[in-house]
Parts: C-alpha cells; sequence; structure tokens
C-alpha cells in the first residue's frame, strides 16, 4: 500500500535554507546543496525548493543552486516561489524540478495552472495555498503570507483542483512557526473537498505532531516542515519509526 | 555507454545524475550512431502516450531501438517508456506501441476501485511473483522495498514477463522482463537508494 510521505521543505533566500516564525524573522540555516543530500540520503520522500522571496521582490529563483541540488538528491523535488508563467515551469523543470508549485502567480493569473497541467500533466502542478483565518473563515493569503486577498480557501482550492492542480499543499498561517501541531480543522476540511493528494504545512513541532495528523485525518498524504527538520529537534528515520510503530504506512 | 534516448519528451536531468551518480557512462543522445554504438539503452518518457509514441516514431528512433534490441542489446524502459514497450494503449484512443512485450496498457481507476486517488502517486513496496526466480534487475533489493510512482496508466495481460507488481486497491504491474528489454513503470532515478541499485544492476548488465 501507498505509504505516506515525510516532506522537508527548503526555503531558500540569497542561495541559503531559511525558516521563519510566521513568516517573518528569518534565519540562516544552511546550504541547499548540503541539506538536500542529508534529507536525501536520510529517508526524506520528497522535497520541496521555494525561493520565499521571489514573489515578493521579483526575484528569479537560483537556477544554477537548483540544478546543483537536483544533481545530488534521486528523490522527487517540487520547486516554488516566482512561479508566474509557463517559462517558469520550464526553466525549473530543466534545472531538474519534477513538480512545478504555484501560489501568487496562480492567484494573478489562475489560467497559470489550467496551461501547465495541459503542458506537462496534473501530476506535475502543484497548487500552494497559504490560509489564514479571518473572522471565522478560511482566507487565502498572498505575498508570503502578508497579505490577505480576499478569497475564500476551500473555493479556490477547489477551483485549482478543477482547473488541473494535481496536488494541494495546505500550509496554515495560524499554525506555522507555532509547533503546537498542523491545522487539523482546516486540512479536514480541504481533504473533504479535494480527490487530489493533500499535503499538510504548518505547524509541526514533534514527532507525536505527525502521528497525530495521519491517525486523525487518514486522507492526508503527506506531511510538510521545515525547521524541526533543519535543526533537527525531529530525525526523520526517528519519526518514520516511530510512524512506523502506531501502524502508520512509511517507507522506512 | 548507456544511452539515454532523448526524442523531446521527458525530463531527463535527473536520470543523467542518477546515472553518474552511480558511475555509469552515460549519453542523453538522439543520434542514431551514438544509440548505435551504445552498450545498453535507456528509453525513458513522461507525459501522454500517444504524443510519446508519435515523437518517437517521427525521429525514426523506434526502428534503431527494434533493430539494436533484436540483436540483444539490453534496453530498458522507464514509466511511460516501459508502458512503450507493450501492444498497444487505451490512453485517450487507442494507439500502438513497440510490441516488444505481450500486453497493453489500461487507465488504473477501474482496476482500483473507489476511494484511491488518481494518478498512483507517491513511495510504494515491491512485491515480486511467487513462482518465478527473482529478475536479475532486483538483485540488489529485497522484496518489499519501496520505489516511487506515479502513474494513471499500467499495463495488464503481462503475466509471463511480470518481475513486480505493488498493490493499490488492486496489484498493479511494476516492472516487467522479457529475455534483454526491462520496463519498470516506476522512476527508479526518483526511487533513492533503492532505485540506485536497480539501476546499477541494470548498468552492470
Amino acid at each position: 500500500m501507498i505509504t505516506k510521505r515525510i516532506i522537508p521543505c527548503l526555503d531558500v533566500k540569497d542561495g541559503r535554507v531559511v525558516k521563519g516564525v510566521n513568516f517573518e524573522g528569518l534565519s540562516d540555516v544552511s546550504s541547499p546543496v548540503e541539506l538536500g543530500k542529508y534529507y536525501s540520503d536520510g529517508g526524506a520522500d520528497e522535497l520541496v525548493f521555494y525561493d520565499i522571496t521571489a514573489s515578493s521582490d521579483g526575484r528569479k529563483l537560483f537556477t544554477d543552486i537548483l540544478r546543483q541540488v537536483a544533481q545530488n538528491i534521486f528523490i522527487p523535488l517540487t520547486v516554488g516561489g516566482g512561479i508566474q508563467t509557463l517559462e517558469d515551469f520550464e526553466r525549473v523543470l530543466n534545472c531538474g524540478a519534477d513538480k512545478v508549485s504555484v501560489n501568487s502567480g496562480a492567484i494573478q493569473n489562475p489560467e497559470l495552472i489550467a496551461q501547465a497541467a495541459q503542458k506537462y500533466g496534473n501530476q506535475c502542478v502543484v497548487l500552494s495555498v497559504d490560509v489564514k483565518r479571518v473572522d471565522g473563515r478560511f482566507m487565502v493569503f498572498a505575498k508570503g503570507g502578508r497579505e490577505n486577498t480576499g478569497m475564500d480557501a476551500l473555493e479556490w482550492i477547489s477551483r485549482c483542483e478543477k482547473m488541473g492542480a494535481g496536488e494541494i499543499v495546505v500550509n496554515s498561517i495560524d499554525t506555522d512557526g507555532v509547533k503546537k501541531g498542523f491545522d487539523l480543522e482546516l486540512l479536514a476540511a480541504v481533504c473533504d473537498l479535494v480527490s487530489v493528494p493533500v499535503i499538510a504545512s504548518g505547524g509541526a513541532g514533534s514527532v507525536a505532531d505527525f502521528v497525530t495528523l495521519f491517525e486523525t485525518l487518514p486522507k492526508v498524504d503527506a506531511g510538510l516542515a521545515a525547521s524541526v527538520f533543519h535543526f533537527g529537534e525531529i530525525k526523520i528515520p526517528d519519526l518514520k519509526r516511530e510512524l512506523s510503530q502506531k501502524g502508520i504506512n512509511v517507507r522506512i | 555507454m548507456i544511452a539515454i534516448i532523448d526524442y523531446g519528451v521527458g525530463n531527463l536531468f535527473s536520470l543523467q545524475s542518477s546515472l553518474k551518480c552511480i558511475g555509469a557512462d552515460a549519453l542523453v543522445t538522439g543520434d542514431e550512431e551514438e544509440i548505435r554504438k551504445s552498450d545498453k539503452i535507456i528509453l525513458p518518457g513522461v507525459g501522454a502516450f500517444a504524443d510519446a509514441v508519435a515523437k518517437l516514431r517521427e525521429s525514426g528512433l523506434d526502428k534503431v531501438i527494434l533493430e539494436e534490441v533484436a540483436k540483444g542489446k539490453p534496453l530498458l524502459g522507464i514509466c511511460l517508456g516501459m508502458q512503450m514497450l507493450f501492444e498497444k494503449s487505451y490512453e485517450y484512443g487507442e494507439h500502438q506501441g513497440l510490441g516488444l512485450i505481450a500486453g497493453e496498457v489500461r487507465p488504473i481507476a477501474p482496476m482500483i476501485g473507489q476511494g484511491l486517488k488518481v494518478p498512483h502517486i507517491g513511495w510504494n513496496g515491491l512485491q515480486f511473483p511467487k513462482n518465478k526466480e527473482k529478475s536479475r534487475l532486483y538483485r540488489y533489493i529485497e522484496e518489499g522495498d519501496c520505489v516511487y510512482f506515479v502513474h494513471s496508466y499500467a499495463a495488464v495481460g503481462c503475466e509471463d514477463a511480470l518481475t513486480a507488481a505493488t498493490e493499490y486497491g488492486a496489484m498493479l504491474t511494476a516492472s516487467v522482463e522479457r529475455g534483454n528489454v526491462y520496463g519498470t513503470q516506476f522512476h527508479p532515478e526518483k526511487s533513492g537508494s533503492v532505485g540506485l541499485k536497480i539501476l546499477q544492476a541494470f548498468c552492470e548488465g
């Protein structure tokens, strides 16, 4: 049976991996190439490589860094950050990405999802959505979580799935960086809504948070995190052993 | 030298990197002479069957591959490249494949039943057929090892050639082998150390 995926996310700024609490106060952690290889060799099921500054200041991904990461890892690689056109898809796919994650680019031009899905296949197009509660409603935020788009998150996710998004990364701004667990309420709502894989992001602080995620929401396909992996607070082999002992099917 | 066939379909970067990692001498090429000079051939592929087969035929490389395989040269088809080894595919119509292995390619949705997502995407375990010797490709790995799949179609009617299956609501064809022709539905170049060991086994012959 297919396994639950554990995905470290490498947020990259100026060629270095960073991670901020609630997207603010970035702190340098390490080299993307070294971290990527460390994770690929150490049991990660997939890597996500995001240029987190790309959409706010228009900087393009450093494709040479990406190429170096891709040359050294032999697990699936998703790339995002500043993806606004089909040319951006082409550029990162040529550097070794397997999937491309769109966020602000899709908000600005929703047709991008349909066009990319048609050209590269649904499996290649990942919708990443930053969600925050506003007056009790799940709203889509843009610009790295700084700007409320005024769009209802569940409506947006459903629309993107229909246009061809093959996976949904649901990042809860409310739980991100807090390390008290994933946003189960939001994730449950998304799982009920879509039939493509759902990747939970934002809030993992301990091994127990992943166990709770997969036990509570069997429809969630993967758990994504950054700092808890980068700072060694959770070691992926330990995490997988614990999940396996709890009866959750993972790749050991 | 191993020729990775470049016929304008798919991303060959990862495959090239993984072969480099295991120390294999590999060349991404669409050149007939290079392919004829090679010791082994890898046929990759992603995307839609009809488009990929059309591009392969337009390039004329389908004939080159068939002639080299007939001479005994080992061939490994990966993902869509594996599906193209079969007689036909029912992906958006009915399309002829290379016919190197008996069987056909059909959508997995009716096979796997309700509640499972399509495409079958992620890491899944390999199960070897009980009544057969383990494939040479798997000599460095164990039954149950996980490999990475991304597909919405799967080969059926190929029991004779089956070397591994994977469980996803049904037993889906994971790999096949007939003489010097091998195919993997999964992506060895994306399957971590297990995948590298499979590629190494192919490269060593």
